[in-house]
């Protein structure tokens, strides 16, 4: 499919071939960093891109319904916040660096197209920190109550813009376009279009929604396990009800971008559907197929097989010819254990609005118990669960472009670096992420534990306790 | 003015921008450690704390900018120091990720954990010593390219004694730059107590730093006598900034106008960093990249320039009202806010 995959050798330094096993090594330990950066990175990343708009809502209730329950949970959250953006930062800062660490080759041909989102995402980056900083600090400081509130404005336009950008460079390594090779060299650039290559309208629609509905799910997970540990009081059932009521908003947006992003693979990316849905021939009233094993011969077993919905999944219409993977050339495929990443990420998104969708029911019905305890066990799932599924999304979306780094340019085994010590670094890195996380769940406990919110209240707002 | 000129020009202000504000973070973090360890916490520590904790994220987007908007205006530098600066590269990405998370730890989380605030203090030093290898191997020598592609020269830089020169350096400026601004920080916020201990910090400091910057001239002279002759080309750069080096040191032992010593420090460095960026060039690395050479191609770096004029319009402002709200704001620098 791809034949301008032969004018590969032009990104051959000197003629070098990849060939030997000490090269294939060097490749393989520079996927596995990278790839550890990004899984210990995207946790904070999500966070960060999600946590801002749940401060700003909280907050504004707060605001305008004068209930200081809502002011105090914006400021607990921000308080949490700190730490993770810390870590946010700093693994922000290695994944930047380490992108011409550990891929030099791609970063000199692809680093001319799009050094434009990459510095875009830096003033985004930069915007937002300069108003955290300052909303940080300034809680008491202003007369008005909004004019707090207004800061989290350029916090949230900076953190989800620092997401759509970063996510076009992401898009632009799926589908390539803006440039033309030549000698190894990109000309014909054309920034804009390189950013608004064909796979960025639904990666954007697709991350934004889903940072948004993991953040909600992880704090209305933290609310239900306070009133499933303490029997809660109102501030907890407030901001469980506040929390579940955005995860259901934002889960089903995430599931109208979810199946936007799987049409457009059926048409922009086949290959990675096809080995998702392990679908090898092209056909029409193509069977999706849900969880099953499959074996060396491709044999698949114990599945649950849905007739024809493939084809309506990649076309809205059971005659859509699905692309299989037969129709690649055997080195152009991805690996098939994909499979189980993508039903992992759906399985979890179903679970997701379904649980949220019964905890608004069962609060909005006046017979029902929103607080059951199978059902606040069932939230206190959700939050680690959603953001398993921002990494199987992930480790689908990338797994799901090998062998390209840049795809139908350039391969993974070209780009990797040549330097030596690879194997070393990679271990200091595994070290640096097991202690920062380790870490930080240790800080953010004891952040929290020693100053519940009752008391915190009382404190802070000590005239309000009669309202009670 | 050509692209290339515009494009290292932001770059090196953008670096010039990190090295004073990572400076005064950096330094802090050593003394809030020695303060700690002299019993001092209470007076000294708060108010570094109190100008640290709104802008320490800041701080880090200056380095971030650096190196994204190299790799954008100049896409072959990715290729050489990429494959140079695996090893010393990724040891500064670690401790500068361990810095960083450690200081919300230690600031946010767990104020009584002596053990977060040391790794932040020593790690402010280690840091400054492995960025500044970058700059080392910019002066050629510590590079070879082979048809095997490009081989660091680790030994080599090591037993350099221009290297070594750059990182003692780096390290005294980065204690210089931030007692000055300390000092100046606690005399307005009347912390006298401090400001006599920062006071002492920036005097004992500057010797070392005019003798570390003229050893560098001296063994820069050894290393790449090319380099050394653009520098004496436009000496002047250099005698001004001993000029205010002089004036710095002078108002802070006289215990006078901290706010213009501080000015002149950053004027001091202004002209120093610059004079030795524009005697560098035409060579980002050498002998492998010239400006010229590896220059973005001229859509993409108008589109930079463009994108990087917007983004100015908006960061200003916005760092104008940080530095307001935090810096010259006399009654959250006294911790009255």
């Amino acid at each position: 499919m791809f034949t301008n995959s032969h004018t590969l050798g032009l990104f051959y330094n000197k003629g070098i071939t990849y060939e030997g096993e000490s090269v294939l090594d060097s490749v393989m330990i520079s996927r596995l960093l990278t790839s550890s950066t990004l899984i210990f990175h995207i946790i904070f990343a999500t966070i960060g891109v999600g946590m801002p708009i749940m401060i700003a809502i909280a907050e504004f209730i707060g605001i305008k319904k004068n209930d200081n329950h809502y002011l105090l949970l914006a400021r607990r959250w921000a308080r949490g916040f700190t730490i993770t953006v810390a870590v946010g930062v700093v693994t922000g800062t290695a994944i930047g660096l380490q992108l011409s660490l550990l891929w030099p080759s791609f970063m000199k041909v692809a680093g001319q197209i799009i050094a434009l989102p990459l510095f875009m995402e830096t003033f985004a980056f930069f915007f937002e920190a300069i108003f955290l900083g300052i909303f940080l600090y300034t809680w008491d400081r202003f007369k008005g109550k909004w004019t707090h509130w207004f800061l989290n404005l350029p916090i949230m336009i900076g953190s989800s813009a620092s997401a759509l950008f970063i996510t076009t460079v992401n898009a632009f390594m799926n589908t390539p376009q803006g440039f033309e090779l030549k000698d190894g060299k990109a000309i014909e650039i054309d920034p804009i279009a390189a950013m608004l290559n064909p796979a960025t309208p639904t990666k954007v629609f697709h991350v934004l929604t889903t940072s948004y509905m993991t953040m909600a799910f992880i704090l209305a997970a933290i609310a239900a396990y306070s009133i499933l540990m303490k029997k809660g009081g109102n501030y907890h059932k407030k901001a469980l009800r506040m929390t579940m009521t955005a995860a259901l908003v934002f889960s089903l947006g995430a599931a109208l971008a979810g199946d936007l992003s799987a049409k457009f693979l059926a048409e922009y990316q086949p290959e990675k559907l096809a080995a998702g849905e392990w679908h090898f021939e092209t056909e029409k009233n193509a069977d999706l197929i849900v969880f099953g094993t499959i074996d060396e011969n491709n044999e698949i077993s114990n599945e649950i097989r849905l007739p024809g919905f493939l084809s309506f999944l990649a076309g809205s219409s059971f005659d859509t010819e699905v692309i299989g993977l037969n129709d690649f050339p055997e080195d152009e495929r991805p690996p098939l254990w994909i499979h189980y990443m993508f039903d992992g990420m759906v399985s979890i998104g179903m679970f997701s609005i379904f649980i949220s969708f019964l905890f608004v029911l069962l609060w909005k019905w006046k017979k029902g118990n929103e607080f059951n305890k199978p059902l606040l066990w069932g939230i206190v799932a959700s939050g680690p669960l959603a953001m398993l599924a921002i990494e199987f999304g992930w480790i689908y979306a990338e797994v799901g472009r090998q062998p390209w780094i840049l795809r139908g340019y350039m391969k993974i085994a070209e780009a990797a670096t040549r330097a030596d010590g690879v194997a070393w670094i990679f271990a200091m890195f595994l070290a640096l992420y097991l202690m920062l996380g380790i870490l930080c769940v240790v800080v953010l406990i004891r952040m929290f534990k020693n100053k519940p919110a009752e008391a915190e209240l009382e404190k802070r707002f000590p005239t309000d306790r009669k309202e009670e | 003015m050509s692209l290339e000129v515009i494009g290292i020009s932001v770059l090196w202000i953008f670096l010039y921008g990190y090295l004073i504000v990572a400076s005064i973070d950096f330094g802090a973090g050593f003394f809030a450690f020695y303060a700690r360890m002299k019993g001092k916490e209470h007076t000294m520590n708060a108010l570094i704390s109190r100008y640290l904790s709104p802008v320490w994220e800041v701080t880090n987007v200056f380095f971030v900018f650096f190196f994204v908007g190299l790799v954008g205006f100049f896409p072959d530098t990715a290729y050489y120091y990429g494959t140079a600066l695996l090893i010393p590269g990724s040891v500064a990405i670690i401790l500068l990720a361990i810095r960083g998370s450690f200081y919300a730890f230690s600031n946010y989380g767990s104020k009584e954990n002596i053990g977060y605030l040391f790794i932040y203090g020593a790690t402010g030093l280690l840091i400054p010593a492995s960025l500044s290898t970058a700059l080392t191997i910019s002066e050629g020598g510590f590079l070879k390219e082979t048809d095997d592609g490009v081989t660091f020269l680790a030994g080599k830089l090591l037993t350099s004694p221009y290297s070594w020169s750059v990182v003692f350096l780096s390290i005294v400026s980065v204690l210089f730059i931030s007692a000055a601004f300390l000092t100046y920080y606690a005399n307005r916020a009347g912390d006298m107590a401090s400001r006599e201990i920062l006071r002492k910090f920036a005097l004992f400091w500057s010797p070392p730093t005019i003798i570390a910057s003229l050893w560098v001239f001296w063994s820069l002279k050894n290393h790449n006598e090319e380099h050394f002759m653009n520098a004496m080309d436009i000496w002047w750069m250099f005698g001004l900034s001993l000029l205010f080096f002089a004036l710095a040191t002078w108002l802070i032992y006289r215990r006078k106008q901290f706010g213009l010593a501080f000015i002149s420090v950053m004027l001091q460095f202004f002209f120093a960093f610059f004079g030795y960026g524009a005697s560098h060039l035409p060579y980002i690395l050498k002998p492998f990249i010239t400006i010229g050479s590896s220059v973005t191609n001229e859509v993409m770096g108008t589109a930079l320039i463009i994108v990087f004029i917007a983004g100015l319009l908006l960061l200003i402002p916005s760092l104008y009202l940080l530095m307001r709200l935090f810096l010259f704001d006399a009654d959250y620098v006294k911790g009255k806010k």
